[in-house]
């Protein structure tokens, strides 16, 4: 099975140089082999000059062996034990957007790290977290900042929010193929929408999307019980403090219930990587802001460990 | 070949000098270009700038193949290891092949300037279109009447300048006589940029608008011993010294070495710039898995 990005098959970055006829370039030999490749996007870019540097290319999988047991799951436990990232959540604010990582990644059944950041800026005025196979999406996010960062060089100005979203949705796209063999990575990506003057939400499948999302989501392995506590604690046109504070709520109540999220950890000072992003642009939390508000957390849940309830009637 | 290099020294000199120098807090790049979208100086990478002279659609391409090299590099490296001379030597290759190879020359002229993390690591290289590259510390005239232009900035250019001083040189040096017609210039016919030291990540910032005429007040010789020209745009954002020294002399130089180059003053390559969140490629801090 071959991806997308391996030019086996015409794919969204048109993966064979010689038949978007761009090929003069690819050899990469001669200087001026940039000069005839000149794209806004540098994903594609990296398709026809060199496809190996993309995210998630992987050795085609052997052909099943007649007789044996055609297990789904062939790739096995090699790829079942790499370091996998877990939670992430985003609530949109009044004027703009949370996001909010733990910071466990697990190996089956294993913590294989426990200061991982998963959280990330993409550009001014968008940020990214993923949930799946470590290693791809950190190359997804490299890829992201560079692909962002690329076409605001090359064009003079920044994408639109949707236009990000798009093209994260393409990437994803292309690495169908890996994620068939295991290697899935999926992001949640948000913005603030400078048109709208609003933060948003997108989503993802293996297969691509964007989905866009209102007011909360969450990804990754511990999302159900995330998505269950953000429902009871959010409000509309929350302030940026509360709906940072809903969020670190909210992965705290992932991590009590699903075993590969991390809590707060407090002996190491480890605590949730949380960003902000507004019309200031993105704000990554300080670490010692971000300790204030999980250690806020902790001490209200020692009084009453299932968190803030909420009221049972409305009105 | 040497009709060709005629038709593109030729082609250049047509123009108008473009000049990049050091100051105190980074690089300054000015040139004068009527157009506000049909760029001269550009961003190429983190700490490294791109300008050029002779024909546009022929530098554009070279600075998008630039863009790309430094993308690439960096993607497959690591931010740090995308260097102007690296950059100025794969433009001294593609320009040295088109030159040999293809009829036409390119009729450009190009300079790659890389601000480091103090003035002595700051690195200008020229660039000409038979690929030729030659390494400029602390200041460079290219395009137009170089020659000419570049002997007024070595007149006024001093190590340490501060950004005003540094601009109020710029301009006396592309007013010289012989770079073309108009000795005064307006705000709308210039293009400024810097390579801000003091900024992490990208330090290219564009010098528009309010912040530009302040610059601009500030540089223009006093004709008599009255106190700052700056006055006539007190409305600009008012962080800035203007009108520091009373009955200074021909560069009115403002109040200190390190004065005017708060980040908020300038704009970024796009969008806002707010303090000091524009920062880290994301992969920074933490251990990333």
């Amino acid at each position: 099975m071959g991806s997308y990005f391996d030019g086996s098959q015409p794919g969204p970055f048109g993966g064979d140089p010689r038949a978007s006829g761009r090929g003069q370039g690819a050899s990469g030999g001669t200087p001026s082999g940039f000069l005839g490749l000149q794209t806004s996007s540098f994903t594609d870019f990296l398709a026809s000059h060199s496809p190996g540097l993309l995210p998630g290319r992987v050795v085609p999988a052997a052909p099943p062996i007649p007789g044996a047991d055609p297990d789904p799951r062939a790739p096995g436990q090699a790829i079942r034990d790499l370091p996998h990232a877990t939670t992430i959540v985003a609530a949109v604010c009044d004027g703009g957007v949370v996001l909010a990582g733990d910071r466990r990644a697990t190996a089956g059944n294993m913590i294989a790290k426990r200061d991982v950041e998963k959280v990330f800026r993409s550009d001014e005025f968008s940020g990214m977290g993923y949930a799946g196979t470590g290693s791809v999406g950190i190359e997804f996010v490299r890829l992201f900042q560079v692909e962002l960062e690329h076409y605001e060089k090359m064009e003079g100005r920044s994408l639109s929010l949707e236009g990000k979203a798009n093209r994260l949705a393409f990437m994803v796209r292309g690495n169908l193929g890996a994620a068939m063999q295991g290697l899935v990575v999926v992001p949640l990506f948000v913005g603030y929408d400078e048109d709208g003057g609003q933060g948003r939400i997108f989503s993802y499948d293996v297969a691509g999307g964007p989905y866009e999302e209102h007011r909360f989501y969450s990804i990754g392995s511990g999302s159900l019980f995330a998505r269950g506590a953000l429902k009871k604690l959010y409000a509309d046109g929350m302030p940026a403090a509360d709906a940072v504070l809903a969020c670190v709520q909210a992965l705290y109540d992932a991590a009590d219930d699903d075993s590969a999220t991390g809590g707060p950890d407090l002996p190491r000072r480890i605590f949730p990587v949380v960003a902000t992003i507004t019309a200031d642009g993105f704000r990554k939390l300080p670490a010692a802001e971000a300790a204030q508000v999980a250690e806020q957390v902790i001490r209200e849940r020692l009084a009453n460990p299932d968190g803030p309830p909420a009221a049972l009637r409305n009105g | 070949m040497r009709d060709k290099a005629d038709y593109a020294r030729k082609g250049i000199a047509r123009g108008r000098s473009c000049v990049a120098l050091q100051y105190a807090g980074g690089i300054l790049l000015v040139a004068p270009n009527p157009s506000s979208a049909l760029h001269k100086i550009s961003e190429i990478y983190d700490r490294i700038g791109f300008a050029a002279v002779g024909r546009y659609n022929e530098y554009e391409n070279l600075r998008k193949a630039g863009v790309t090299y430094a993308d690439i590099t960096g993607y497959q490296f690591d931010r740090h290891d995308v260097t102007a001379r690296g950059i100025a030597n794969w433009y001294a290759q593609t320009l040295g092949t088109i030159f040999t190879e293809s009829p036409k020359p390119f009729e450009v002229e190009i300079v790659v300037a890389e601000v480091g993390v103090s003035p002595s690591d700051d690195q200008i290289y020229r660039i000409t279109f038979d690929g030729s590259v030659t390494d400029e510390p602390g200041f460079v005239a290219f395009g137009g009447q170089a020659d000419q232009v570049s002997a007024a900035l070595k007149e006024r250019y001093s190590d340490d300048m501060s950004l005003s001083e540094a601009f109020a040189a710029a301009l006396a040096a592309l007013s010289a006589p012989g770079n073309g017609e108009r000795p005064e210039f307006a705000a709308a016919q210039l293009e400024v940029a810097i390579l801000d030291r003091a900024r992490d990540h990208r330090t290219f910032r564009r010098i528009r608008a309010a912040r530009l005429e302040e610059l601009l007040a500030e540089a223009r010789p006093a004709p008599t011993d009255e106190p700052a020209a700056g006055e006539s745009s007190a409305e600009s954002s008012g962080s800035a010294p203007s009108g520091s020294a009373p009955g200074s002399s021909t560069p009115p130089s403002s109040s200190g070495p390190s004065s005017p180059s708060s980040p908020s003053d300038t704009e970024p390559p796009t969008g806002p710039a707010p303090g000091g969140s524009d920062r880290g490629t994301g992969l920074d801090g933490g251990s990333p898995l």
